[in-house]
């Protein structure tokens, strides 16, 4: 909308506070134990401000910067998933008579949660909750309790200033900067979008507004007597040198021209045994990844068997159960089980929902207790199929 | 996303999450480890389902398991579900006495339909109670048996004991003009009938490749080899079906467990073709 606005950071208290007067939970990164988290925000001292993330292959480490950034980190150390999709929910209760034939009656659980405001969630978040309404609320089947939650949130993201040695946000396309709109649908990515510029004593934040909904924000703000001033193109300029300079930090890369093809064409490439003779089957990357999205169900019930509650919770295809039917798991071999998240991620994600299913946030990588790197397994596979470019393996 | 849109969707319809509740009107034993259940809706509404869809089927407080309709799609109640008692849930309900009630989701999934197939030869290959799933297809067609040439149903079981269905074979047989062919993997001594596995019986049947459509349902690698022996004989990939198992827990498309590569077996199948499944069938693991 090329809206540009300059907001000093002594006027992120009062951003949010309106938009806790708008009735919104204000949730973003804050600081728990040694990790970045998403949390509630209450105040802007619930950010982390001042505190750094060194993430890399098995490393997560947070350390002092030095200076008063308050987004001077890559990503907290879970995504936004949890906010609209949460490990554990209720599906729905239920209640029986026993001494009526087992008649029985289901109540749903239904979302009543205030709208959330997401503040500070990165671009490769972003994307993610975008591929998240697409897989969960974009199809024949929605699960209504996601779209609950996720109805009517309002997003203020903050563009990536400094991202990790995990990152591969720019290779994958889904960032540092986010996209304006959501490339399936066309709605706007952002309410709102800050670029924190941090140099030479200068601190300030460059605000682009993204939506009418995001105007009356600002308008608000502005009318509060909070510190916002127009900004010029040359402030815009600004951001986009920010996120252009974090863009050019980033190592790993997806060759994403190929690697769909590369994955379908390397179903029974030898680099399986490989990957599965240091895989743990942990989990881990698929808890942490923004856009897996599977999950089991569990029947809950006291000790009279006659009330019970029906949850659904994440579940991982790395575990052996995933898969199995009676007479075992399909998917009996770790080889197998990597075989289909990385498969799955970067190439049958595209045949199901017009994307891949990575955002290069990263935290498969970082959280990978092998250190196991999705792009070096995607590249030695491109390598070992002959289909990548030689260029983008190397 | 289209929020509005969604919203709709939400108060529109019935959660498919939240079971319909179910009274068991009768669990028949069908053989030693096979019993089918009889279902009346609580609510008096039948369950309108495609030949090949499945649903859900909750033990209150125990569990869920997806089990295929059985029964006539023309005469949906009561609901009939053949099921193999190999589990907590499915423990559960074919325990349960006449009366109880259970929940039960879908119909989920793709059909056989069994129609495109009009006019042509019919062939249906399955194993145990593989059986069960096809019933409903072949009732479709013997519903309107003059609108198809030959209709053969090829049969393998482990034992003689095993066999499902057997009475219903006999009058298939005897009245709708359907070569049934019936073989075992073991037979006690004395045992007069064919000893075999049933891709054996394929390549033997009486039936022209050129204008058959095969339904196969069995376990997986049953359905791998009658596929390939239906192929073998002439049989073009897209006018042969199978029906898919795989780990699921929504049957809607959400939970991930089904997933094939790129198909949702619960949405995409269970009821495929050989064209679609082929290269998948022959990974393993996959």
């Amino acid at each position: 909308m090329g809206d540009i606005r300059i907001l000093q950071p002594s006027g992120l208290d009062s951003l949010i506070g309106v938009l806790h007067e708008r009735g919104y939970r204000v949730v973003g990164p804050t600081l728990r134990g040694d990790a970045i988290v998403t949390g509630e925000i209450r105040a802007a001292s619930d950010l982390p401000q001042g505190v750094g993330d060194l993430q890399d292959a098995k490393t997560y480490r947070l350390h002092e910067r030095g200076d008063q950034a308050y987004f001077g980190f890559a990503a907290p150390a879970q995504s936004s998933k949890p906010v609209f999709f949460p490990a554990e929910e209720v599906v729905w209760r239920g209640r029986r008579d026993h001494d009526n034939d087992g008649h029985f009656t289901v109540e749903r659980d239904a979302v009543d949660e205030p709208p959330v405001a997401l503040l500070g969630v990165r671009s490769c978040d972003l994307r993610a909750v975008q591929i998240h309404d697409q897989v969960l609320a974009g199809r024949s089947h929605i699960d209504a309790h996601y779209v609950g939650r996720r109805d009517g949130t309002f997003v203020v993201a903050v563009a990536c200033s400094d991202p990790a040695a995990s990152c591969f946000c720019a290779s994958m396309g889904t960032g540092p900067r986010p996209a304006e709109n959501d490339p399936q649908t066309g709605a706007p990515s952002y309410d709102l979008l800050l670029t924190e510029v941090l140099a030479d004593g200068d601190h300030r934040f460059i605000l682009e507004v993204g939506t009418d909904r995001g105007a009356d924000v600002v308008a608000a703000l502005a009318a509060s007597g909070a510190p916002v001033t127009r900004g010029t193109d040359a402030d815009q300029a600004d951001a986009i040198a920010v996120t252009d300079a974090a863009a050019a930090l980033q190592t790993r890369v997806v060759d994403t021209a190929h690697v769909h093809d590369v994955l379908r064409a390397s179903a029974e490439s030898p680099r399986w045994e490989d990957v599965a003779s240091r895989c743990l089957a942990c989990t881990n990357c698929t808890l942490v990844c923004p856009t897996c999205f599977c999950t089991t169900v569990q029947d809950v019930s006291d000790l009279t068997g006659d009330s019970a509650e029906r949850h659904r919770v994440w579940d991982s295809c790395f575990s052996e159960s995933f898969s199995y039917i009676h007479g075992g798991p399909t998917r009996e071999s770790t080889k197998a089980r990597y075989r289909q998240w990385i498969t799955h991620k970067l190439s049958s994600w595209e045949d199901q929902f017009g994307m891949l299913g990575c955002v290069g946030c990263g935290r498969c990588i970082t959280w990978c207790p092998a250190g196991i790197d999705i792009t070096e397994e995607a590249a030695a596979l491109g390598r070992m199929s002959g289909l990548a470019t030689p260029a983008a393996t190397t | 996303m289209s929020t509005a849109a969604a919203e709709t969707r939400i108060a529109g319809a019935d959660d498919p999450m939240v079971p319909r509740r179910y009274a068991i009107t009768r669990v028949r034993q069908d053989t030693r480890d096979t019993f089918t259940l009889l279902l009346d809706p609580v609510d008096g509404d039948p369950l309108t389902f495609k030949a090949g869809q499945f649903t859900m089927l909750h033990a209150f407080g125990v569990g869920e398991v997806p089990i295929s309709i059985s029964g006539d799609p023309r005469n949906p109640a009561p609901l009939e579900h053949t099921i193999r008692n190999v589990g907590a849930v499915t423990r559960a309900l074919v325990n349960a006495h006449p009366g109880t009630e259970i929940g039960v989701r879908g119909p989920f999934g793709t059909s056989w339909d069994a129609a495109d197939a009009a006019g042509h030869d019919v062939v249906f290959v399955t194993g145990g109670i593989g059986l069960a799933p096809l019933r409903p297809a072949i009732l479709d067609v013997l519903a309107e048996r003059d609108r198809y040439g030959k209709v053969l149903l090829l049969y393998g079981s482990r034992t003689p004991d095993d066999i499902l269905y057997g009475d219903e074979m006999r009058r298939w047989a005897d009245l709708n003009d359907v070569n049934v062919q019936m073989t075992v993997d073991n037979a006690p001594y004395g045992y007069q009938g064919k000893v075999g596995f049933v891709t054996e019986l394929i390549t033997r049947a009486g039936f022209d490749p050129r204008r058959a459509w095969a339904f196969v349902c069995g376990p997986e690698v049953m359905m791998r080899s009658a596929a390939s022996a239906l192929a073998g004989r002439g049989l073009p990939a897209h006018r042969i079906r199978l029906s898919m198992e795989r780990s699921m827990k929504c049957g809607i498309g959400l939970c991930g467990h089904c997933q094939l590569r790129d198909l949702f077996i619960c949405v995409d199948g269970p009821v495929l073709d050989y064209a679609r499944l082929e290269p998948l069938m022959n990974v393993r693991e996959l």
